[in-house]
Protein backbone atom coordinates (compact mmCIF):
# COMPACT_ATOMS: atom_id res chain seq x y z
CA UNK A 1 0.00 0.00 0.00
CA UNK A 2 2.75 2.57 0.77
CA UNK A 3 4.64 1.42 -1.47
CA UNK A 4 1.84 2.55 -4.47
CA UNK A 5 1.05 5.95 -2.41
CA UNK A 6 4.88 6.74 -3.67
CA UNK A 7 3.96 5.38 -6.91
CA UNK A 8 1.03 7.80 -7.26
CA UNK A 9 3.03 10.99 -5.90
CA UNK A 10 6.15 10.37 -8.10
CA UNK A 11 3.53 9.87 -10.93
CA UNK A 12 2.11 13.44 -9.78
CA UNK A 13 5.13 15.36 -10.24
CA UNK A 14 6.31 13.86 -12.70
CA UNK A 15 3.21 14.84 -15.00
CA UNK A 16 3.61 18.13 -13.16
CA UNK A 17 7.15 18.46 -14.93
CA UNK A 18 5.38 17.74 -18.29
CA UNK A 19 2.96 20.32 -17.60
CA UNK A 20 5.23 22.68 -17.14
CA UNK A 21 6.89 22.08 -20.14
CA UNK A 22 4.00 22.84 -22.12
CA UNK A 23 3.02 25.86 -20.01
CA UNK A 24 6.34 27.41 -20.58
CA UNK A 25 6.30 27.23 -24.81
CA UNK A 26 2.92 27.87 -24.97
CA UNK A 27 3.87 31.46 -22.52
CA UNK A 28 6.99 32.04 -25.02
CA UNK A 29 4.57 31.78 -28.22
CA UNK A 30 2.26 34.15 -26.70
CA UNK A 31 4.68 36.51 -25.12
CA UNK A 32 5.86 36.86 -28.60
CA UNK A 33 2.37 37.24 -30.59
CA UNK A 34 1.66 39.83 -27.31
CA UNK A 35 4.65 41.87 -27.72
CA UNK A 36 4.90 42.16 -31.38
CA UNK A 37 0.98 42.90 -31.35
CA UNK A 38 1.46 45.65 -28.71
CA UNK A 39 4.17 47.65 -29.22
CA UNK A 40 3.48 46.63 -33.76
CA UNK A 41 -0.29 48.06 -33.53
CA UNK A 42 0.51 51.75 -32.47
CA UNK A 43 2.41 52.06 -35.63
CA UNK A 44 -0.24 50.64 -38.24
CA UNK A 45 -2.42 53.15 -39.92
CA UNK A 46 -3.16 53.17 -43.77
CA UNK A 47 -0.27 55.79 -43.99
CA UNK A 48 2.49 53.25 -42.89
CA UNK A 49 0.96 50.86 -45.19
CA UNK A 50 0.82 52.71 -48.17
CA UNK A 51 3.57 55.30 -48.18
CA UNK A 52 7.03 54.56 -48.54
CA UNK A 53 10.08 55.48 -46.00
CA UNK A 54 11.12 59.31 -45.86
CA UNK A 55 13.58 61.61 -43.81
CA UNK A 56 16.53 58.97 -44.00
CA UNK A 57 13.76 55.89 -42.89
CA UNK A 58 13.11 57.56 -39.85
CA UNK A 59 9.51 58.35 -40.98
CA UNK A 60 6.99 57.42 -43.66
CA UNK A 61 5.65 53.54 -44.54
CA UNK A 62 6.90 50.14 -45.73
CA UNK A 63 4.76 50.08 -49.12
CA UNK A 64 7.93 49.53 -51.15
CA UNK A 65 9.03 46.57 -48.72
CA UNK A 66 5.33 45.00 -49.05
CA UNK A 67 5.21 45.61 -52.53
CA UNK A 68 9.08 43.78 -53.42
CA UNK A 69 8.26 41.09 -51.13
CA UNK A 70 5.00 40.50 -52.75
CA UNK A 71 7.01 40.30 -56.31
CA UNK A 72 9.46 38.17 -55.32
CA UNK A 73 6.60 35.66 -53.89
CA UNK A 74 5.12 34.97 -56.74
CA UNK A 75 8.50 34.40 -59.11
CA UNK A 76 9.16 32.16 -56.41
CA UNK A 77 5.96 30.69 -57.01
CA UNK A 78 6.18 30.31 -60.50
CA UNK A 79 9.39 28.79 -60.39
CA UNK A 80 8.93 26.27 -57.67
CA UNK A 81 5.02 25.61 -58.15
CA UNK A 82 5.08 23.53 -61.37
CA UNK A 83 8.47 21.96 -61.41
CA UNK A 84 7.54 20.78 -57.60
CA UNK A 85 4.67 18.91 -58.93
CA UNK A 86 6.26 17.56 -61.74
CA UNK A 87 8.78 16.15 -59.87
CA UNK A 88 5.75 14.53 -57.10
CA UNK A 89 3.77 13.65 -60.22
CA UNK A 90 6.94 11.49 -61.64
CA UNK A 91 7.67 10.43 -57.69
CA UNK A 92 4.38 9.63 -56.99
CA UNK A 93 2.96 7.90 -60.56
CA UNK A 94 5.54 6.97 -62.61
CA UNK A 95 8.88 6.01 -60.28
CA UNK A 96 9.56 2.24 -59.38
CA UNK A 97 11.23 1.14 -56.60
CA UNK A 98 14.86 1.48 -58.29
CA UNK A 99 17.92 2.92 -56.60
CA UNK A 100 17.72 6.15 -58.88
CA UNK A 101 14.50 6.58 -57.32
CA UNK A 102 16.19 6.49 -53.67
CA UNK A 103 18.90 9.00 -54.58
CA UNK A 104 15.91 11.55 -55.69
CA UNK A 105 13.96 11.24 -52.37
CA UNK A 106 17.24 11.40 -50.31
CA UNK A 107 18.30 13.95 -52.41
CA UNK A 108 15.21 16.27 -51.65
CA UNK A 109 15.42 15.21 -48.17
CA UNK A 110 18.80 16.75 -47.80
CA UNK A 111 18.29 19.86 -49.91
CA UNK A 112 15.58 20.59 -47.54
CA UNK A 113 17.94 20.48 -45.02
CA UNK A 114 20.59 22.93 -46.66
CA UNK A 115 21.08 26.43 -44.67
CA UNK A 116 19.51 29.12 -46.36
CA UNK A 117 22.65 31.46 -46.38
CA UNK A 118 23.99 28.32 -48.53
CA UNK A 119 21.15 28.93 -51.13
CA UNK A 120 22.12 32.49 -50.77
CA UNK A 121 25.54 32.14 -51.87
CA UNK A 122 24.11 29.57 -54.53
CA UNK A 123 22.17 31.76 -55.76
CA UNK A 124 25.14 34.74 -56.09
CA UNK A 125 27.28 32.31 -58.28
CA UNK A 126 24.57 31.01 -60.43
CA UNK A 127 21.43 33.96 -60.88
CA UNK A 128 23.66 36.76 -60.38
CA UNK A 129 27.01 35.94 -61.61
CA UNK A 130 26.96 33.25 -64.37
CA UNK A 131 23.59 33.44 -65.78
CA UNK A 132 24.27 37.61 -65.46
CA UNK A 133 20.75 38.42 -63.81
CA UNK A 134 22.65 40.55 -61.35
CA UNK A 135 21.36 41.54 -58.03
CA UNK A 136 17.46 41.70 -58.97
CA UNK A 137 14.13 40.74 -58.04
CA UNK A 138 14.40 38.05 -60.89
CA UNK A 139 17.96 36.55 -58.71
CA UNK A 140 16.20 36.50 -55.42
CA UNK A 141 12.82 34.85 -56.53
CA UNK A 142 14.75 32.02 -58.27
CA UNK A 143 17.00 31.39 -55.29
CA UNK A 144 14.04 31.50 -52.82
CA UNK A 145 12.12 29.30 -55.54
CA UNK A 146 15.18 26.92 -55.12
CA UNK A 147 14.73 26.45 -52.01
CA UNK A 148 11.07 26.30 -51.84
CA UNK A 149 11.29 23.34 -53.72
CA UNK A 150 11.93 20.37 -51.88
CA UNK A 151 8.77 21.73 -49.85
CA UNK A 152 6.32 21.66 -52.73
CA UNK A 153 7.73 18.43 -53.79
CA UNK A 154 7.12 16.85 -50.00
CA UNK A 155 3.61 19.01 -50.13
CA UNK A 156 2.14 18.07 -53.80
CA UNK A 157 3.41 14.18 -53.19
CA UNK A 158 1.38 13.82 -49.51
CA UNK A 159 -1.75 15.24 -52.04
CA UNK A 160 -0.85 12.37 -54.17
CA UNK A 161 -0.80 10.02 -52.10
CA UNK A 162 -4.42 10.94 -50.49
CA UNK A 163 -5.73 9.72 -54.39
CA UNK A 164 -7.27 5.92 -54.18
CA UNK A 165 -5.50 3.40 -56.47
CA UNK A 166 -8.73 2.75 -57.41
CA UNK A 167 -9.55 6.50 -59.56
CA UNK A 168 -6.53 5.44 -61.64
CA UNK A 169 -7.34 1.83 -62.00
CA UNK A 170 -10.95 2.87 -63.84
CA UNK A 171 -9.33 5.21 -66.10
CA UNK A 172 -6.83 2.55 -67.01
CA UNK A 173 -9.09 -0.65 -67.37
CA UNK A 174 -11.70 2.00 -69.83
CA UNK A 175 -8.19 1.41 -71.99
CA UNK A 176 -7.08 5.28 -71.04
CA UNK A 177 -2.99 5.49 -71.16
CA UNK A 178 -1.26 6.44 -67.88
CA UNK A 179 -0.95 10.36 -68.81
CA UNK A 180 -4.95 10.20 -69.99
CA UNK A 181 -5.49 8.34 -66.10
CA UNK A 182 -3.27 10.77 -64.33
CA UNK A 183 -4.69 13.89 -66.23
CA UNK A 184 -8.92 12.93 -65.91
CA UNK A 185 -8.69 11.10 -62.90
CA UNK A 186 -5.98 11.54 -60.07
CA UNK A 187 -4.99 15.58 -61.29
CA UNK A 188 -8.46 16.83 -60.73
CA UNK A 189 -8.79 15.72 -57.33
CA UNK A 190 -4.91 16.23 -55.99
CA UNK A 191 -4.19 19.41 -57.30
CA UNK A 192 -6.37 21.68 -55.00
CA UNK A 193 -4.15 19.82 -52.05
CA UNK A 194 -0.96 19.95 -54.37
CA UNK A 195 -1.78 24.02 -53.84
CA UNK A 196 -2.17 24.37 -50.08
CA UNK A 197 0.91 22.19 -49.52
CA UNK A 198 2.62 24.90 -51.40
CA UNK A 199 1.05 28.07 -50.04
CA UNK A 200 2.71 26.85 -46.73
CA UNK A 201 6.39 26.68 -48.38
CA UNK A 202 5.83 30.07 -49.94
CA UNK A 203 4.52 31.18 -46.58
CA UNK A 204 7.93 30.67 -45.02
CA UNK A 205 9.59 31.60 -48.22
CA UNK A 206 8.40 34.85 -47.84
CA UNK A 207 9.70 35.35 -44.44
CA UNK A 208 12.97 34.58 -45.39
CA UNK A 209 16.07 36.92 -45.35
CA UNK A 210 19.27 35.30 -45.55
CA UNK A 211 18.54 33.84 -49.36
CA UNK A 212 17.85 37.47 -50.76
CA UNK A 213 20.13 39.41 -48.80
CA UNK A 214 23.12 39.34 -51.52
CA UNK A 215 20.62 38.51 -54.74
CA UNK A 216 18.78 41.00 -55.03
CA UNK A 217 17.13 42.55 -51.52
CA UNK A 218 17.89 46.69 -50.99
CA UNK A 219 18.45 48.52 -48.56
CA UNK A 220 16.33 51.55 -49.03
CA UNK A 221 15.00 52.69 -53.03
CA UNK A 222 13.55 55.47 -53.82
CA UNK A 223 11.57 54.35 -55.98
CA UNK A 224 9.47 50.78 -56.89
CA UNK A 225 11.13 47.92 -59.14
CA UNK A 226 9.75 48.99 -62.65
CA UNK A 227 11.25 45.74 -64.41
CA UNK A 228 12.57 41.93 -62.86
CA UNK A 229 16.46 43.23 -63.14
CA UNK A 230 15.93 45.80 -60.72
CA UNK A 231 16.30 45.24 -57.05
CA UNK A 232 13.97 45.89 -54.35
CA UNK A 233 12.71 46.06 -50.93
CA UNK A 234 11.84 43.28 -48.94
CA UNK A 235 9.93 42.94 -45.81
CA UNK A 236 12.00 40.75 -44.02
CA UNK A 237 15.49 42.31 -44.88
CA UNK A 238 13.43 45.81 -44.04
CA UNK A 239 13.24 44.42 -40.45
CA UNK A 240 16.46 43.70 -40.37
CA UNK A 241 17.58 47.08 -40.88
CA UNK A 242 15.67 49.11 -38.80
CA UNK A 243 16.56 46.56 -35.84
CA UNK A 244 20.66 46.66 -36.01
CA UNK A 245 21.52 48.62 -39.57
CA UNK A 246 19.95 51.53 -39.06
CA UNK A 247 21.56 55.04 -37.63
CA UNK A 248 19.40 55.58 -35.57
CA UNK A 249 18.17 52.53 -34.39
CA UNK A 250 15.97 53.33 -30.52
CA UNK A 251 14.58 56.44 -33.07
CA UNK A 252 12.88 53.85 -35.58
CA UNK A 253 12.28 50.86 -32.79
CA UNK A 254 8.38 51.57 -33.37
CA UNK A 255 8.76 51.25 -37.13
CA UNK A 256 10.30 48.03 -36.92
CA UNK A 257 7.77 46.45 -34.72
CA UNK A 258 5.47 47.82 -37.17
CA UNK A 259 7.03 45.99 -39.89
CA UNK A 260 7.53 42.70 -38.01
CA UNK A 261 4.11 42.74 -37.23
CA UNK A 262 3.21 43.35 -40.83
CA UNK A 263 4.90 40.46 -41.72
CA UNK A 264 3.81 38.23 -39.16
CA UNK A 265 0.17 39.08 -40.05
CA UNK A 266 1.36 38.17 -43.79
CA UNK A 267 2.82 34.93 -42.91
CA UNK A 268 0.50 33.70 -40.60
CA UNK A 269 -2.14 34.58 -42.82
CA UNK A 270 -0.89 32.66 -45.50
CA UNK A 271 -0.64 29.38 -43.74
CA UNK A 272 -4.09 30.20 -42.05
CA UNK A 273 -5.51 30.22 -45.78
CA UNK A 274 -4.00 27.60 -46.45
CA UNK A 275 -5.18 24.98 -43.54
CA UNK A 276 -8.83 26.70 -43.62
CA UNK A 277 -8.44 24.93 -47.30
CA UNK A 278 -7.22 22.41 -46.44
CA UNK A 279 -9.70 21.49 -43.56
CA UNK A 280 -12.68 22.27 -46.04
CA UNK A 281 -10.98 19.88 -49.16
CA UNK A 282 -11.20 16.96 -45.95
CA UNK A 283 -14.77 17.69 -45.06
CA UNK A 284 -15.88 17.64 -48.72
CA UNK A 285 -13.50 14.38 -49.56
CA UNK A 286 -15.60 12.88 -46.85
CA UNK B 1 -1.11 0.95 -86.13
CA UNK B 2 0.36 4.23 -87.31
CA UNK B 3 -1.77 6.33 -84.39
CA UNK B 4 -0.99 3.95 -81.54
CA UNK B 5 2.43 4.30 -82.42
CA UNK B 6 1.90 7.87 -82.22
CA UNK B 7 0.21 7.73 -78.76
CA UNK B 8 2.95 5.73 -77.44
CA UNK B 9 5.78 8.44 -78.59
CA UNK B 10 3.86 10.61 -76.58
CA UNK B 11 3.04 8.54 -73.35
CA UNK B 12 7.27 8.15 -73.52
CA UNK B 13 7.70 11.91 -74.06
CA UNK B 14 5.47 12.95 -70.89
CA UNK B 15 6.95 10.02 -69.01
CA UNK B 16 10.22 11.73 -69.67
CA UNK B 17 9.35 15.17 -68.98
CA UNK B 18 8.11 14.13 -65.65
CA UNK B 19 11.28 12.01 -64.82
CA UNK B 20 13.45 15.68 -66.07
CA UNK B 21 11.45 17.46 -62.99
CA UNK B 22 12.32 14.56 -60.33
CA UNK B 23 15.86 14.27 -61.67
CA UNK B 24 16.42 18.17 -61.16
CA UNK B 25 16.64 17.67 -57.13
CA UNK B 26 19.88 15.55 -57.69
CA UNK B 27 20.91 18.03 -59.84
CA UNK B 28 20.08 20.66 -57.29
CA UNK B 29 22.10 19.37 -54.43
CA UNK B 30 25.06 18.47 -56.34
CA UNK B 31 24.99 22.18 -58.36
CA UNK B 32 25.26 23.18 -54.87
CA UNK B 33 28.13 21.24 -53.71
CA UNK B 34 30.11 22.09 -57.01
CA UNK B 35 29.23 25.76 -56.52
CA UNK B 36 30.65 25.74 -53.03
CA UNK B 37 33.89 23.75 -53.66
CA UNK B 38 34.72 25.74 -56.79
CA UNK B 39 34.35 29.04 -55.67
CA UNK B 40 35.79 28.13 -52.44
CA UNK B 41 38.85 26.14 -54.31
CA UNK B 42 40.94 29.37 -55.01
CA UNK B 43 40.97 30.63 -51.84
CA UNK B 44 43.20 27.29 -50.98
CA UNK B 45 46.08 28.59 -53.32
CA UNK B 46 47.35 31.31 -50.68
CA UNK B 47 45.27 29.72 -47.65
CA UNK B 48 46.92 26.29 -46.19
CA UNK B 49 43.51 24.37 -45.10
CA UNK B 50 44.59 23.05 -41.92
CA UNK B 51 45.10 26.80 -40.65
CA UNK B 52 41.86 27.53 -42.42
CA UNK B 53 40.01 24.89 -40.35
CA UNK B 54 42.08 24.79 -36.64
CA UNK B 55 43.27 28.56 -37.00
CA UNK B 56 41.66 30.40 -33.69
CA UNK B 57 42.25 34.37 -35.77
CA UNK B 58 39.88 35.42 -38.58
CA UNK B 59 41.09 38.98 -39.57
CA UNK B 60 41.45 38.89 -43.65
CA UNK B 61 41.49 42.67 -43.78
CA UNK B 62 44.56 43.39 -41.65
CA UNK B 63 47.08 45.54 -43.41
CA UNK B 64 49.98 43.29 -42.19
CA UNK B 65 48.75 39.82 -42.56
CA UNK B 66 45.64 38.35 -43.50
CA UNK B 67 44.66 35.43 -41.06
CA UNK B 68 41.69 33.08 -41.96
CA UNK B 69 41.50 30.81 -39.08
CA UNK B 70 37.83 29.47 -38.80
CA UNK B 71 38.03 27.50 -35.41
CA UNK B 72 36.10 30.35 -33.17
CA UNK B 73 33.04 30.34 -35.76
CA UNK B 74 33.06 26.59 -35.55
CA UNK B 75 33.18 26.87 -31.93
CA UNK B 76 30.46 29.56 -31.53
CA UNK B 77 28.29 27.68 -33.93
CA UNK B 78 28.42 24.43 -31.92
CA UNK B 79 28.17 26.46 -28.71
CA UNK B 80 25.51 28.08 -29.39
CA UNK B 81 23.81 25.11 -31.03
CA UNK B 82 24.77 22.90 -28.09
CA UNK B 83 23.06 25.33 -25.64
CA UNK B 84 19.68 25.50 -27.93
CA UNK B 85 19.66 21.34 -27.99
CA UNK B 86 19.88 21.27 -23.90
CA UNK B 87 16.96 23.06 -23.50
CA UNK B 88 15.09 22.29 -26.58
CA UNK B 89 15.34 18.73 -26.08
CA UNK B 90 14.16 18.21 -22.72
CA UNK B 91 11.39 20.38 -23.13
CA UNK B 92 10.25 19.44 -26.57
CA UNK B 93 10.56 15.53 -25.10
CA UNK B 94 8.01 17.07 -22.10
CA UNK B 95 5.36 18.38 -24.38
CA UNK B 96 5.57 15.54 -26.74
CA UNK B 97 4.76 13.16 -23.94
CA UNK B 98 2.30 15.56 -22.38
CA UNK B 99 0.56 15.32 -25.57
CA UNK B 100 0.81 12.19 -26.28
CA UNK B 101 0.11 10.71 -23.22
CA UNK B 102 -1.34 12.75 -20.34
CA UNK B 103 -3.40 15.66 -22.73
CA UNK B 104 -6.98 15.32 -23.29
CA UNK B 105 -7.52 15.28 -27.05
CA UNK B 106 -9.57 18.59 -26.90
CA UNK B 107 -5.98 20.36 -25.22
CA UNK B 108 -4.03 18.52 -27.94
CA UNK B 109 -6.83 20.50 -30.70
CA UNK B 110 -5.90 23.82 -29.24
CA UNK B 111 -1.65 23.07 -28.48
CA UNK B 112 -1.02 22.17 -31.56
CA UNK B 113 -1.92 24.83 -33.75
CA UNK B 114 -0.29 26.90 -31.88
CA UNK B 115 3.07 24.95 -31.55
CA UNK B 116 2.82 25.36 -35.38
CA UNK B 117 2.60 29.44 -35.42
CA UNK B 118 5.78 29.00 -33.27
CA UNK B 119 6.93 27.05 -36.73
CA UNK B 120 5.33 29.49 -39.00
CA UNK B 121 7.15 32.63 -37.04
CA UNK B 122 10.35 34.06 -39.47
CA UNK B 123 13.77 33.84 -38.62
CA UNK B 124 14.42 37.76 -38.72
CA UNK B 125 11.42 38.43 -36.30
CA UNK B 126 12.30 35.83 -33.87
CA UNK B 127 16.07 37.26 -34.28
CA UNK B 128 14.39 40.74 -33.32
CA UNK B 129 12.08 39.61 -30.37
CA UNK B 130 15.94 38.37 -29.18
CA UNK B 131 17.06 41.66 -28.98
CA UNK B 132 14.04 43.28 -27.77
CA UNK B 133 12.71 41.06 -25.04
CA UNK B 134 15.37 38.23 -24.42
CA UNK B 135 18.99 40.00 -24.81
CA UNK B 136 17.86 43.01 -21.75
CA UNK B 137 16.27 40.18 -19.70
CA UNK B 138 19.96 38.43 -19.81
CA UNK B 139 21.58 41.32 -19.63
CA UNK B 140 19.64 42.60 -15.93
CA UNK B 141 19.77 39.21 -14.41
CA UNK B 142 23.55 38.25 -14.90
CA UNK B 143 24.38 41.56 -14.72
CA UNK B 144 26.14 42.35 -17.89
CA UNK B 145 26.40 45.23 -19.91
CA UNK B 146 24.19 43.79 -22.73
CA UNK B 147 22.71 40.43 -23.69
CA UNK B 148 23.47 39.88 -26.90
CA UNK B 149 24.78 36.65 -26.01
CA UNK B 150 25.85 32.83 -27.15
CA UNK B 151 23.11 32.43 -24.61
CA UNK B 152 20.63 34.41 -25.99
CA UNK B 153 21.18 32.68 -29.19
CA UNK B 154 20.79 29.49 -27.43
CA UNK B 155 17.37 30.24 -26.53
CA UNK B 156 16.06 31.41 -29.34
CA UNK B 157 17.47 28.71 -31.56
CA UNK B 158 15.95 26.62 -29.23
CA UNK B 159 12.56 27.85 -29.33
CA UNK B 160 13.17 27.36 -33.42
CA UNK B 161 13.96 24.04 -32.55
CA UNK B 162 11.15 22.96 -30.33
CA UNK B 163 8.30 22.76 -33.18
CA UNK B 164 10.19 20.03 -34.98
CA UNK B 165 11.37 18.62 -31.87
CA UNK B 166 7.84 18.13 -30.62
CA UNK B 167 6.00 16.61 -33.43
CA UNK B 168 8.32 14.61 -34.82
CA UNK B 169 9.00 12.79 -30.71
CA UNK B 170 4.79 13.05 -30.19
CA UNK B 171 4.88 10.71 -33.78
CA UNK B 172 6.86 8.23 -32.72
CA UNK B 173 5.86 8.22 -29.35
CA UNK B 174 2.29 7.87 -31.09
CA UNK B 175 3.59 5.08 -33.15
CA UNK B 176 4.80 2.48 -30.44
CA UNK B 177 2.69 -0.30 -30.51
CA UNK B 178 -0.25 -0.19 -27.62
CA UNK B 179 0.97 -3.83 -26.79
CA UNK B 180 3.76 -2.42 -24.87
CA UNK B 181 2.33 0.04 -22.62
CA UNK B 182 -0.32 -2.34 -22.14
CA UNK B 183 2.18 -5.14 -20.86
CA UNK B 184 3.61 -2.60 -18.75
CA UNK B 185 0.52 -1.26 -17.12
CA UNK B 186 -1.18 -4.84 -16.66
CA UNK B 187 2.32 -5.89 -14.70
CA UNK B 188 1.59 -3.14 -11.70
CA UNK B 189 3.33 -0.09 -13.36
CA UNK B 190 1.93 3.16 -13.17
CA UNK B 191 1.48 5.29 -16.48
CA UNK B 192 4.53 7.49 -14.95
CA UNK B 193 6.29 4.22 -15.28
CA UNK B 194 5.00 3.02 -18.41
CA UNK B 195 5.71 6.42 -20.03
CA UNK B 196 9.66 7.00 -18.26
CA UNK B 197 10.84 3.04 -18.99
CA UNK B 198 8.73 1.74 -21.83
CA UNK B 199 7.83 4.12 -23.95
CA UNK B 200 10.45 6.55 -24.54
CA UNK B 201 12.91 3.89 -24.71
CA UNK B 202 10.77 2.73 -27.27
CA UNK B 203 10.30 5.54 -29.03
CA UNK B 204 14.42 6.90 -28.92
CA UNK B 205 15.01 6.46 -32.65
CA UNK B 206 12.64 8.90 -33.44
CA UNK B 207 13.32 10.87 -30.45
CA UNK B 208 17.08 10.86 -31.35
CA UNK B 209 16.02 11.95 -35.30
CA UNK B 210 14.12 14.74 -34.41
CA UNK B 211 16.83 15.96 -32.08
CA UNK B 212 19.19 15.52 -34.83
CA UNK B 213 16.22 17.50 -37.62
CA UNK B 214 16.71 20.23 -34.84
CA UNK B 215 20.70 20.63 -34.86
CA UNK B 216 20.55 20.40 -38.28
CA UNK B 217 18.34 23.52 -38.50
CA UNK B 218 20.12 25.63 -35.73
CA UNK B 219 23.41 25.22 -37.29
CA UNK B 220 22.65 26.55 -40.24
CA UNK B 221 20.44 29.27 -38.92
CA UNK B 222 21.27 32.74 -39.96
CA UNK B 223 19.14 35.53 -38.91
CA UNK B 224 18.31 34.77 -35.41
CA UNK B 225 22.26 34.65 -34.53
CA UNK B 226 23.62 37.33 -36.54
CA UNK B 227 21.04 39.66 -35.05
CA UNK B 228 21.13 38.27 -31.17
CA UNK B 229 24.73 37.24 -30.37
CA UNK B 230 26.54 40.48 -30.99
CA UNK B 231 28.90 38.81 -33.32
CA UNK B 232 32.40 40.01 -31.38
CA UNK B 233 34.93 37.67 -33.06
CA UNK B 234 37.24 36.65 -29.88
CA UNK B 235 37.46 32.97 -29.47
CA UNK B 236 35.21 31.48 -26.98
CA UNK B 237 36.22 29.62 -24.08
CA UNK B 238 33.79 27.70 -21.63
CA UNK B 239 32.03 28.05 -19.37
CA UNK B 240 31.80 31.89 -19.39
CA UNK B 241 31.52 32.01 -23.27
CA UNK B 242 27.93 31.63 -22.92
CA UNK B 243 27.85 35.28 -21.49
CA UNK B 244 29.96 36.57 -24.24
CA UNK B 245 28.91 37.73 -27.35
CA UNK B 246 30.26 35.30 -29.90
CA UNK B 247 29.81 35.27 -34.12
CA UNK B 248 28.90 31.94 -35.86
CA UNK B 249 29.31 30.48 -39.21
CA UNK B 250 26.29 31.86 -40.88
CA UNK B 251 26.35 35.11 -39.30
CA UNK B 252 30.24 35.87 -40.67
CA UNK B 253 28.90 35.02 -44.03
CA UNK B 254 26.21 37.57 -43.92
CA UNK B 255 28.12 40.43 -42.38
CA UNK B 256 31.10 40.08 -44.87
CA UNK B 257 29.89 38.92 -48.06
CA UNK B 258 27.76 42.30 -48.65
CA UNK B 259 31.43 44.47 -48.15
CA UNK B 260 34.09 41.96 -49.59
CA UNK B 261 35.20 42.91 -53.28
CA UNK B 262 34.54 40.23 -55.78
CA UNK B 263 37.24 37.06 -56.68
CA UNK B 264 39.76 38.23 -54.10
CA UNK B 265 40.86 35.39 -51.22
CA UNK B 266 38.84 36.81 -48.42
CA UNK B 267 35.38 36.74 -50.75
CA UNK B 268 36.52 32.93 -51.86
CA UNK B 269 37.41 32.04 -48.19
CA UNK B 270 33.23 33.00 -47.35
CA UNK B 271 32.70 30.76 -49.72
CA UNK B 272 34.61 27.94 -48.12
CA UNK B 273 33.15 28.53 -45.17
CA UNK B 274 29.75 28.00 -46.84
CA UNK B 275 31.65 24.70 -47.82
CA UNK B 276 32.37 23.64 -44.11
CA UNK B 277 28.54 24.70 -43.15
CA UNK B 278 26.98 22.60 -46.11
CA UNK B 279 28.98 19.30 -44.96
CA UNK B 280 28.51 20.15 -41.77
CA UNK B 281 24.78 20.09 -41.82
CA UNK B 282 24.82 17.73 -44.56
CA UNK B 283 25.81 14.84 -42.27
CA UNK B 284 24.12 15.66 -39.62
CA UNK B 285 20.73 15.41 -41.36
CA UNK B 286 22.36 12.44 -43.05
CA UNK B 287 22.57 10.33 -39.71
CA UNK B 288 19.12 11.71 -38.44
CA UNK B 289 17.49 10.08 -41.99
CA UNK B 290 19.70 7.08 -41.63
CA UNK B 291 17.92 6.60 -37.61
CA UNK B 292 14.30 7.36 -38.85
CA UNK B 293 14.26 5.42 -41.56
CA UNK B 294 15.27 2.67 -39.08
CA UNK B 295 12.57 3.49 -36.79
CA UNK B 296 10.17 3.08 -39.72
CA UNK B 297 11.39 -0.22 -41.07
CA UNK B 298 11.13 -1.54 -37.83
CA UNK B 299 7.59 -0.43 -37.45
CA UNK B 300 6.79 -1.88 -40.28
Amino acid sequence: MKKSTSKNIRQMFGFLALRICLYLVLAVVLLFLYDIGRKGGGSISWAFLSQAPRRGMTEGGIFPAIFGTFIVTMITAVLSIPLGMCAAIYLNEYAKQTRLTRIIRLSIRNLSGVPSIVYGLFGVILFVNILHFGTSLLSAGLTLGLMTLPWTITASEEALKTIPNSYREGALALGATKWQSIRTNVLPYAVPGMLTGTVLGLARAAGETAPIMFTGAAFFLPMLPKSLEDQFMALPYHLYIMATQHHAILQVRPLAYGTALVLIVLVLGMNMTAVIIRYRLRRKQR
Amino acid sequence: MQKKRLANLKEAAIRAFFFTCGVLAILALVGIFVTLITTAFPAFKEINIGQFLSGKTWDPTSPEKAEYGILSMIVSTLLVTGGALAIAVPIGIGVAAYLSDVAHWRVREVVKPIVEILAAIPSVVIGFLGMVLFAPAISKIFHIGHGLTALNGSLLLAVMALPTIISISEDSLNAVPAAYSEASLALGASRWQTLVRVKVPAALSGIIAASMLGMGRAIGETMTVLMATGNSRTFPHLPQAFLESVRTMTANIAIELGEVPYYTTHYYALFAIGLVLFIMTFVVNLVADVVLNKYQEREQ
